[in-house]
């Protein structure tokens, strides 16, 4: 890999297209074609360089914008497969039913899908994988174009060789009367559009919006910034994702967040007072919900006390939950999820005869959250739990067994005992049941006297301490773009003989439109030749343009 | 008149107006092709039509949002119609930079459509779930509206861009996917005019059916029903009977709108055909035959360039803030989100293409079709198909 | 030369980095959902409950014995199972410095109790109110049982159900020695 001698003594790397110091083309390629390539102003592209060892060969491959495309291009189709059908998380079945739902919701098809694994696919290895070769590319051709780039444009020469300039696609060429005057107006008024200007002898530079061109790269550590963010979710304690059901008038621990409780105080549910129609009717909605709201009340343990010490509970504050509006505290944040109403939370019952069901003994009022053993009803009578399941499910060698710890189906034991039956009778009752009386026939029994509910709120825990990073990494990639997509680099070169003689070219990276105005005012005002498009020349309009795709690869550059 | 009258009328002004600026864009175009010069009244007046138009939909927009209390962008009526008026608004920015009047012959024709389109949507004012009830939601919407608006104009250069430069007379792939655009576009008013004709006579049959987890669910039709839902029983019934029956996957009643639209499409398009005897791009051809190549490539790419940025912050970043918000992450593959994440992964394969491939003109035009075709995508089919299994909405 | 090297040097590191994190991202998303308990030798989380007579239970009261701590409810049928073994463990080793602990999970006193009382269990039964005990111990599935050395470190975790044999081992290895 030699160096490249150019006619101007200059010695360039390998690669490089255009001379670094006066601009010549050194291809046979760029000699041959009446604009040059301006990308990267013609500086080799490192990765084009050195080609020896394996690492040089897979840094390459990441370094070129083909595989760069290529793997924007796979990401993207492989992105749309996975909307074909709902991905798993979206999917109403429990977790290990999911495979069947598939097959059953959606056959052979969804069973099909399911076993790729295109259900989950955003957490296969291979699409984190096919991400991660993206971020690669994004870092590695970065640093292969924009080092060389910013090198180039830091030390551009202000006299071009006319070889160089003759191959803008911008160029004019004509006589002038006073040299002096002409490289002193263009000044004046480059000046004034606002370009840097320089000189150096009979050549000038006018120059402006140079930062744009650092816009790309400016944007792709945004992106790199955002991708490590989330790469970083998965260190341990960067990210708390925890769920919770509480109950109205309950108080409990809040995963993830140590030392901090939450008592839900009351749940609401508003619904919008009108009929469903067009679009919620065909979406199966019937009611429409206006809002969800847990009222809480955040507390806090004193510094040092233990788990399940709930002396001395600090508060620290009454807040509304609503979707929309967590609960923020030290970083943490509870969103209203999701609801469960009228769960049973106290159950009445009138003690009866049978023989007289109307006039009650008395009437027991069994907090479910906190039942007594005895209930004393006054005038000799009493109730007595004997066995309380809150969720029934049948009897086991004769004890009756609960299913959860829910109060979905409450049942009890009682023994009921009353002046005339002072010994007591047994009594089984379940809920919209009629009682089992398991040793003999009784003369009284528990009369179902309605019951109180209460509603519980499904909150989500979150703490997301790379939230900063991925707003910087965003900012910074909105920076980027904005400045390479609303900004452009303009260059003019100029050079005015001493015997009048003018070579006028300008570059702009895009965005011709507005630099042929300054192009406009300049001519206008020093009086310079009438400058030519030369992809723009009417006679062979459609050649260029075909030869413009085929060889030089674009005007715009990087 | 209440508000909400006021404003409906003022987008019925606003779709005539667009209507007539259409007119005068061509007029404008022809009378230049025969006179040879650029300097016309017509393409004045059409302009300053246009902007009447986009002023009264504005109007349309203002009053709407303080008739309901939210941003008129919260269902498919109203996004779409917001849609609409962002492209005659970005229509009119590049307008101003660029001058060029054949872009108003196809942008504002695009824009009709879409409102039209909108227009077939049930139009009352509905309340928001709490989930859309966030400002975030409102900037997020809009800005990504706005985004996909200003992408658009790339699309209807690159329109203009192939009408001049595809040889309609020789048979060739580019050929018939031209036409094929203009077959979609015709579809689209094949659907408007079916709907329109359906809803005018009043139609409705209902039934029962049983949906894919096996629940019985009632429908209501409002086309004649081509396609039956899965296991369907008739409860009213009019007219006709379904053909067809379709399985409980396949949500019949909309592949009975889109087969009914096709149809009625396909004969519109068969009598323009027959009428003038010609492909329709061959009757835009001599409108675009003046247009500079390079001032509509360059504007099909500044526009991505405009558009692009917003793009980003409106679909990618406001939506993220958004989402945290209301739903306690950033980010959960949605397919909205999927199908958001799909128009910024392409536009910016597009740009890539472009810098360091030279894939300009031609090549550049066809991308801003396809980009385009992604936008609507996202609008029409993850709205109405793939939303329908997870819907905003749901919650 | 030099400058061919080092730049070798230099994209072997970039390389290097960016493939251990996506390396690092793929393992961390596959071992993501696995809820797990405390760390196997680690100190066991200190924490206070009061028992169905009132009394306060501090772990770290116990240091010097091995703790059998073990997280249960009353409708949790493999709990319902174990109880009287344990019960019967604890009787032996409750002289060799053993201590059982049975957490239950935010119950009724009324539930808990007509537990205790129908297999006449003898050892210290708490009741985490709040469920803050279970989520220091992020425990999910019951039973789950937690042995803790002398030194207030945790030596095994067992989740499901025990056979009396086995709970007699796991007090022998908590024995002080």
């Amino acid at each position: 890999m030699e160096n490249i001698i150019c006619a101007c003594g200059h010695s360039n790397p390998y690669g490089t297209k255009l001379c670094e110091k006066c601009g010549r083309p050194l291809t046979e390629e760029g000699k041959e074609t009446k604009v040059v390539d301006m990308r990267y102003d013609g500086m080799a592209i490192r990765s084009k360089t050195y080609n020896k060892t394996f690492i040089d060969k897979i840094w390459n491959f990441f370094s070129s914008v083909k595989v760069g495309i290529t793997l924007i291009i796979i990401t993207l189709v492989a992105a749309s497969i996975g909307t074909i059908l709902p991905q798993e998380m979206y999917v109403n079945a429990p977790e290990a039913n999911k495979a069947e739902y598939y097959e059953k919701v959606y056959g052979w098809f969804g069973k099909f899908y399911n076993s790729l694994g295109l259900s989950d696919l955003y957490s296969t290895v291979w699409f984190q994988v096919l991400v991660g070769m993206l971020a690669i590319s994004i870092i590695v051709a970065s640093l292969d174009r924009g080092i060389p780039l910013h090198k180039s444009l830091k030390n551009q020469r202000v006299k071009r060789h006319e070889s160089f300039m003759k191959r803008q696609r911008i160029i004019a060429e004509g006589q002038v009367q006073n040299p002096d005057a002409t490289l002193d107006k263009v000044e004046q008024k480059m000046t004034q559009l606002k370009y840097k200007v320089r000189r150096d002898g009979s050549a000038l530079l006018a120059e402006r919006g140079r930062f744009a061109r650092y816009g790309p790269y400016i944007n792709h550590v945004g992106l790199i910034i955002f991708l490590a963010g989330v790469m970083l979710r998965l260190v341990p304690g960067f990210h708390v994702d925890e769920t919770i059901w509480i109950r109205e008038g309950e108080t409990r621990a809040i995963p993830g967040m140590d030392g901090y409780f939450i008592k839900n105080n009351e749940f609401t549910l508003e619904t919008h007072d009108n009929k469903p129609q067009g679009e919620q009717l065909a979406q199966g909605v019937n009611v429409m919900a206006k809002n969800y709201q847990t009222d809480v009340t955040l507390y806090k343990q004193p510094e040092g006390a233990l788990p399940g010490d709930l002396d001395n509970l600090e508060k620290v504050k009454d807040y509304s939950i609503r979707v929309n509006h967590p609960l923020k505290e030290n970083g943490f944040a509870l969103y209203q999820m999701n609801y469960r109403l009228n769960e049973l939370k106290q159950m009445n019952f009138n003690l009866v005869s049978k023989a007289n069901e109307e006039e009650a003994l008395g009437q027991i009022e069994i907090d479910l959250t906190n039942p007594k053993k005895e209930y004393d009803l006054g005038n000799g009578s009493s109730v007595e739990i004997l066995v309380y399941t809150p969720d029934f499910s049948g009897f086991e060698n004769g004890e009756p067994q609960t299913k959860t710890s829910i109060p979905n189906n409450p049942a009890f034991l009682f023994r009921m005992k009353t002046p005339e039956t002072p010994k007591g009778e047994v009594s089984f009752v379940e809920i919209m049941k009629p009682p089992l009386e398991p040793l003999g026939e009784n003369k009284y029994r528990m009369k179902f006297a309605g019951a109180e509910t209460r509603d519980s709120s499904n909150f989500t825990i979150r703490k997301d301490s790379t939230v900063p990073i991925l707003f910087v990494g965003g900012i910074i990639f909105m920076i980027g773009v904005v400045i390479g997509s609303y900004w452009n680099h303009r260059r003019l070169w100029l050079q005015v003989e001493p015997d009048g003689r003018v070579l006028m070219a300008a570059h702009v990276n895009k965005n011709m439109f507005s630099m042929k105005k300054d192009l406009d005012a300049v001519t206008s005002f020093a009086e310079l030749p009438q400058y030519e498009d030369q992809l723009e020349k009417p006679e062979d309009a459609e050649k260029s343009e075909k030869r413009g795709i085929k060889k030089k690869e674009g005007d715009s550059t990087l | 008149m209440s508000l909400i009258d006021i404003s409906g009328n003022l987008l019925f002004v606003a779709f005539i107006a667009y209507l007539v600026a259409t007119l005068l864009f061509g007029g404008s175009i022809k009378q230049s092709n025969a006179t040879g010069k650029n300097t016309d009244k017509w393409g004045k007046l059409a302009i300053i039509v246009t902007i009447i138009g986009f002023l009264s939909q504005l109007g349309y927009f203002i009053t709407r949002w303080i008739y309901t209390g939210h941003a008129p962008v919260s269902n498919m009526f109203e996004f779409t119609t917001a849609f609409g008026m962002f492209i005659v608004g970005a229509f009119i920015l590049i307008y101003f930079i660029y001058r060029l009047t054949a872009l108003g012959l196809i942008a504002l024709p695009v824009a009709l459509l879409i409102i039209a389109y909108a227009a077939m949507f049930p139009t009352e004012v509905s309340p928001l779930v709490p989930s859309l009830q966030s400002h975030w939601l409102t900037i997020h919407v809009i800005t990504a509206a706005l985004g996909q608006s200003i992408l658009a104009i790339s699309a209807v250069a690159g329109l203009i861009y192939l009408l001049k430069v595809v040889d309609l007379k020789k048979p060739s792939k580019q050929r018939f996917w031209l036409e094929a655009v203009m077959f979609f576009l015709v579809v689209v008013i094949g659907f408007v005019i079916a709907t329109s004709i359906f809803s005018g006579m009043g139609y409705e049959s209902n039934y029962t059916y049983v949906d894919k987890e096996g629940t019985e669910r009632q429908i209501t039709y409002n086309m004649p029903p081509l396609f039956g839902m899965n296991e369907y029983k008739a409860v009213e019934e009019h007219g006709m009977s379904p053909l067809v029956e379709m399985p409980a996957l396949i949500n019949a009643k909309k592949l009975t709108t889109v087969v009914w639209s096709l149809l009625v499409g396909s004969i519109l398009y068969l009598l323009i055909r027959l009428i003038t005897r010609r492909r329709i791009s061959a009757m835009f051809q001599p409108f675009v035959q003046r247009v500079n190549l390079h001032l509509v490539d360059e504007i099909g790419y500044r526009s991505v360039l405009i558009g692009f940025p917003v793009f980003t912050l409106g679909a990618l970043i406001f939506a993220m803030i958004w989402a945290q918000q209301a739903w306690s992450r950033f980010w959960g593959w949605d397919p909205k989100e999927v199908w958001a994440l799909i128009t910024w992964l392409f536009y910016a394969a597009f740009l890539h293409l472009r810098l360091s491939k030279g894939w300009e003109g031609e090549k550049s035009a066809w991308l801003a079709l396809i980009g385009f075709g992604i936008i609507l995508f996202n609008l029409i089919a993850v709205n109405l198909i793939i939303a329908g299994l997870h819907s905003y909405a749901a919650s | 030369m030099e400058k061919k090297k080092k730049r070798l040097v230099i994209r072997t590191i970039i390389l290097a980095v960016l493939v251990l994190a996506i390396g690092y991202t793929v393992y961390g998303t596959a071992t993501k959902d696995k809820v797990e308990l405390i760390a196997v030798g680690s100190e066991a989380p200190d924490f206070t409950l009061v028992d169905l007579n009132g009394e306060t239970h501090k772990l770290s009261d116990y240091k010097g014995q091995g703790v059998f701590l073990n997280f249960w409810g009353t409708w949790c049928k493999p709990c319902e199972k174990e109880m009287p073994a344990i019960d019967r463990q604890y009787k032996i080793y409750k002289d060799q410095g053993v201590q059982t602990l049975a957490v239950n999970i935010a119950q009724t006193d009324f539930e808990v109790q007509s537990f205790v009382d129908r297999y006449d269990l003898t050892f210290p039964v708490v009741i985490d109110k709040t469920k803050s005990v279970m989520t220091a111990y992020n425990v999910g599935q019951l039973p789950a049982t937690l042995l803790i050395d002398p030194d207030g470190k945790v030596v095994k975790i067992i989740t499901g159900e025990m056979t009396e044999e086995k709970i007699a081992s796991y007090m022998e290895l908590v024995k002080p020695k």
